[in-house]
This record gives structure tokens, sequence and C-alpha cells, in this order.
């Protein structure tokens, strides 16, 4: 339950910046969706993307994608300052079309996942993550 | 398959108390139409109680989205109609939460490992082999687990013959004592498809085990709490991962499968809400022995061709479960919850005496008289109850302060009115490895935050986001809460009552607390504020809390 100030502003300027910021990084977001996807509307399925519901550590949070027949697959932190997380190219020799890294989330919010497929369509994902203070379940 | 109930039995004393004891009957309790070819047996969130309590069940306990109005969010006399359950009756006592003190007075304590051997043995001489499973939360809760590490606990527990566990506060011990009882002091697995170890992203625990009963394989996958490192310290077991893993549940099911299962139980800490959700997403599963939110069904809950069984807590329980399993697959089930009347069922003599040597170098500080209360102190139900507001009472005097928070622990057992507190009372309502009760200052707009936060973990509607635990109990502030808003908007009128003013965000509170999850929080342990505190009053009473006032239930 108990935070230091430091973590109090700290978590207050990160919920601020959430707050303040949904416009822009929502904007942002779908521009970089839009650059990768050329406008093409993705499906639904056919990408699979692992995270937690709850954040254990907001500073490092495991994220994996997976999408078998894709030839890229681009991450979206929606709430993060720079929403681009990274993008996942797959050449013809790729044994599996998957990948996993850690993130780093600035608070609650989105995770998206598309995937390029090789006929050319698109397919998406998305998942909440909750980052919490934590510390009164019991 | 109900305990009857008893005509006509109200009111205090010892008059009610025998005719408790003379309608029911430990035959009655135990009564079952044996079925099938394999028995589960379940205990769940003992909280390390092995005498019989006093437990309160929730008045409140509130359900949000699809889960409003579903068990386990129904509660009193609503509930009793669900189930037929007569006012006045033994398991209208049991299982909710008016007239309690009337009640308990009339019926005594329930649970104490002592009574849960007799039941355990009783069912083993018609269905031998039945397999005793622990859901977890059982090194945790009392003075001498806390004591011993957990040690008393583990002795009972492997005494009483459990055949598996899975976890929660068992790792709040800390990871290195873990591993010692895990290693070393456990007769049974300890099971945990949900635990991960960090570094490598590998299982750190058995995810499961196999037991060939009547002829059928049961494979038994534990599932730990999801929100170990998020919910308590984590820096006590700081290389472990936990989670829901809904994926990695599918693939453990698919895997007991093609081991040859005939039968699936998931041994669950995940909460009662999150299982619905889990038996909902996974198929497979046969049985699913909940556990965590510390709720008592008299029937199980069906999802799809998943059976949801709650057990209760604090050793008040024990669920049978006969399964008729043929030709690969579960075709069908018998459940009964069995309260464990103390007064009704008889000691088992060896394990009566197991309790009584691991008590024993503990008696004279557990037994010491602190004081008195002339209220029923409780502490389950989403909101404040008396035994936090005792706590917070305690807090706001002893460590002079505006503002006071206790954790929404689910945790602790009741104390009736116009009776003694002993050291082992504080202690059942405290016990755990991070008591420092800090004094700090915190801003309105930190406190808000606080209080968002908590509540999203309560009344978030989809229940993988929830945390399983109550509200945090507040001291010296009342406020106003939406349940049904998202989170940011729920919290309202945040009011210090020492005023009557209003919360300024942009102020400074000085505010007071205990079982913080940070590493190094400082102060004396929560439960020497709350004894001292008990000791200056003599007695001590708790006035009603309309502090909290509650939009959308």
């Amino acid at each position: 339950m108990r935070l230091t100030r430091r973590d109090a502003l700290a978590l207050g300027l990160g919920a601020t910046a959430a707050s303040f910021l949904p416009l822009r990084a929502v904007a942002s977001a779908e521009e970089a969706i839009a650059a990768f996807t050329g406008g093409v509307e993705p499906a639904e399925g056919g990408v699979t993307l692992n995270a937690p519901e709850i954040a254990e550590n907001g500073n490092t949070v495991p994220v994996s994608v997976e999408a078998p027949g894709a030839t890229a697959i681009i991450l979206i932190a929606t709430g993060n300052p720079q929403p681009g997380v990274a993008t996942f190219n797959f050449g013809p020799l790729a044994g599996a079309q998957s990948a996993a890294t850690r993130i780093r989330l600035a608070g609650t919010q989105e995770v998206i996942a598309i995937a390029k497929m090789a006929d050319g369509g698109f397919a998406r994902a998305s998942r909440v993550v909750k980052v919490t203070i934590g510390g009164c379940g019991g | 398959m109900a305990a009857s109930a008893i005509a006509g039995a109200s009111g205090f004393g010892n008059w009610a108390r025998l005719a408790a004891r003379q309608a029911l009957t430990q035959e009655q309790l135990l009564e079952f139409d044996t079925f099938g070819n394999v028995t589960l047996l379940h205990v769940t969130d003992m909280h390390a109680q092995l005498k019989p309590v006093y437990f309160r069940e929730p008045e409140i306990n509130l359900g949000v989205g699809a889960q409003k109005g579903l068990v386990p969010h129904v509660t009193g006399a609503e509930y009793r109609r669900m189930y037929g359950i007569e006012d006045g009756s033994p398991l209208h006592y049991a299982l909710t939460w008016d007239d309690f003190t009337a009640l308990a007075r009339a019926y005594g304590r329930i649970g104490g490992v002592d009574r849960a051997a007799t039941a355990i043995k009783a069912i083993r001489a018609e269905r031998p082999g039945a397999i005793v499973l622990d859901g977890g939360d059982t090194w945790q809760g009392s003075y001498s687990a806390l004591k011993t590490g957990g040690a008393d606990m583990v002795r009972v527990m492997n005494a009483l013959g459990v055949d598996a566990m899975t976890a929660h506060w068992e790792f709040t011990l800390g990871i290195d004592r873990v591993t010692e009882i895990v290693d070393n002091e456990l007769d049974f697995p300890f099971l945990g498809a949900n635990i991960f170890d960090k570094e490598w992203d590998e299982p750190a625990y058995e995810p499961y085990r196999m037991f060939e009963r009547g002829g059928a394989r049961v494979a038994v996958i534990g599932q730990a709490f999801p929100y170990m490192p998020v919910a308590n310290p984590g820096w006590m077991f700081p290389g472990l991962s936990f989670g829901i893993r809904q994926e990695r549940m599918a693939e453990v099911v698919a895997e007991v499968r093609a081991a040859g299962a005939d039968c699936v139980v998931l041994l669950s800490h995940n909460g009662f809400d999150v299982d619905r959700k889990l038996a909902a997403r996974v198929d497979g599963i046969d049985v699913i022995l909940t556990g965590h939110t510390h709720d008592a069904l008299p029937e199980p809950v069906q999802v799809n061709n998943t059976f949801l069984i709650a057990s209760g807590s604090h050793g008040k329980f024990i669920s049978r479960i006969d399964l008729d399993i043929r030709d690969g697959e579960m075709k069908g089930i018998r459940h009964k919850l069995i309260p464990l009347f103390a007064d009704v069922i008889a000691p088992d003599p060896e394990m009566a005496a197991l309790v009584r040597k691991e008590r024993a170098p503990f008696a004279a500080e557990m037994g010491e008289v602190i004081g008195r209360t002339s209220s029923l102190l409780y502490r389950r139900g989403n909101f404040n109850g008396t035994w936090d507001d005792l706590i917070c009472n305690a807090l706001l005097e002893e460590r002079e302060a505006d503002i006071a928070l206790s954790p929404g622990f689910r945790w602790g057992a009741s104390v009736l009115p116009d009776s003694e507190i002993t050291r082992e009372d504080i202690f059942n309502a405290t016990a755990m490895s991070y008591p420092a009760a800090y004094r700090t200052e915190m801003t309105g707009e930190m406190l808000t935050l606080i209080l968002e936060d908590v509540a999203d973990n309560l009344f978030n509607p989809d229940p993988y986001y929830q945390q399983g635990g109550d509200m945090v109990r507040v001291g010296g502030m009342g406020y106003t809460i939406d349940i049904n808003k998202p989170q940011g908007e729920r919290i309202s009128d945040m009011t210090l009552l020492r005023t009557g003013e209003r919360i300024d965000p942009a102020k400074t509170y000085v505010v007071a607390g205990w079982a913080s999850v940070n590493q190094g929080t400082e102060g004396p342990a929560i439960w020497d504020v709350v004894e001292s505190y008990i000791r200056r009053k003599g007695t001590v009473s708790v006035e009603p809390n309309t502090s909290v006032k509650v939009v959308g239930a």
C-alpha cells in the first residue's frame, strides 16, 4: 500500500502523462499502424498476442507475438509517449513467425499487435495490460 | 444434501446450544450417499487456524459486470432463499452474516483441524484413497504459524494426509523458507502450473500430479495465486513470475489428457470469478476447486462441462466431491459442503494431541488477555469491517495520524461482543511477515490514486483484472464509491472526518498504515500498535461505520 513520495510523484506524473496525451498518443499509434498497413483494415484473428493482464513490473512487461505465415509483426503500446515498440520481420527461411520481448509501459493501456501476412492481408490482436500500485490483495 | 435445519433454535446461551447439539449430529453432517469411483476432499484458505473459530461471512460482497447478482455475490437472506436455507438454522449461521452473534452463541465455533481429521478419516474409511487437496493460504494467519515459519501447519497438513496443495501467502514466508519446506518438510507435492522462473521463463514448480484411483486416472493441476508479486511483496520471491496464463493452462490440460487423464481437476487459488471465466475459456477441466476469495457455496456452479466448488475459509468447511469416472471421462458428480461444527463433530484424538503439541510452546503468550471488546469484531466484507475499524482507530491514535489505511485482506477470525481479546485474537487478524506500521505523508491526490487503484482491483468488470482482495479500509476519512464507473471515476466526496473538510488534492496529510509491499518499510509491528491501543482502552467498542457510501450496488 505504501508509496514513497518519489514513487507517488512518478506515478502521478505517469497518470498525468497518460491522461493528457491520449489524443496525441492514440493518433500517433494510429499513424504507426497506418504506416504499417498502408490503410488496409486488419482482420481480427490470425495473430496471437501474449501479455499479462496485470503487469508484475510495468518497467519490464513480457510480451510475445506469433502469426503463422506472417512476413512482419508490429507491436504498439498505445499509451506510451512513443507507441511504436518494435517491428519484427520474418524472412522466407524463418522457422516460425514468432517473437518475444520485454517492454516498458507508462501505465495501464492497450497493447496491439498487427501482422502483415504473405498474401498482403493484415491481422490484429490486442490486450489491455494494467499497471497497478498493488499491495492490497488478500 | 444440505445439513438439516433444527426447528425453533434461536436466542442465547446454553439452552439453544444444547438444542443445537441434540438436533445436529456428526452422522448427519457427514452423511453422504457414496457415489461413483473417486472421492475428492477439498480444504482451502485455512489461514493457519488449527482451532475452531468464529468467522462471520460477508454482508457486502458485490459483483460487477457479468458477475452482478451471481454467486458468490449473493449474501444474507437472499443467499438463504437461493439455497433454501431456513432462517436461524445451522447453515444460516455457517454461511451468512446476519444475526451472527446470537447464532454464534447458539451453535458455537466451527472448524479445527482435529474435526477435519475426524471427517477425513470417516470418509476415507468408506472410500479408501479419497484425494485430499489443499488450495493454499495454509501456512500464514496465526501466532504459531508466524513464529514457526509455517512449520506447525506443515506438520499438521502432513498428518492430515493431504495429497497435494497450491499456494498464495505461503510465498510471503520468503522463497528460501518455501524451498526448504517443499524440498525437505512437505510429504506431498506443491503444485503451481502458473509459477515460472523469471530469468529463464521456465516452469518453476511441478504443474500437476496424476492419481490412479478406482480404476481411473485423475490429473490434479495446481494454479497458484496469479497476482503474487503485485498484491504481496515481490521482493520476498524475486525470481518468480506468476499470472493467470490462460494459454499455459490450456496446454497443461492438453498435456494431462495426452498422458491419459480420465478426469482433470484444477486445484486453484485464482479466486471464484477468475475461475468462472477460465472455465468458460479453457475446455477439458472437469472440476475446479476454487480458493482465494473465501466463498462457501452449498452447490457446485456449472460452466459448460466444468463444475466449480467453493469450500470457504478458516477451516470452517470441507467439501466432499464424489465422481463417477468411466470410459475415459467424468460421467457424474455429487457434492456436499460439510460445515465442521466444533460442538457436533468429535475431535480426532491423534490430531487434537498434535495441535496441543504445536501450540504448547506459545500457549502462554497466545492466551494472554489484552483487553475486552463490547463489539463484534469481524473483517470480511468489501468495505470496512469492525476489526479493521479497530485497527484504523489504533493507527490514528497510537501513530498520531490524520488518516489510517488497513489492507483489504479477507482473512481474520471474528471475536464475539462482550468477550476477552487475547493476543492470539490480535494475531489472527494481523499475523504476517511484513507487519511494519508506517507513518508517512501523502497528498490528497495520492490518496485518491490509491483508492482508485484498489477499487479497480476489486470492481474491474473483467475478473482477469481483479486481484481478489477487498477494498482498502480507511480510518479518519470518508468517501463515496460508484462501483460501476471506470478506474479514475469511482471515488468522490473524500472527506477528512476530524474536520468535515473535503480532502484537498494539493494538501499533505499524515497517513498511518501497515502491510506495505515496499522493501525497507519502517515502523512498529501492527500487532504491537493494536495491543498497546487495546491495553490503554481496557474495553474497546467500535461504532457503526457510515463513512463509506456505496453507489451502484
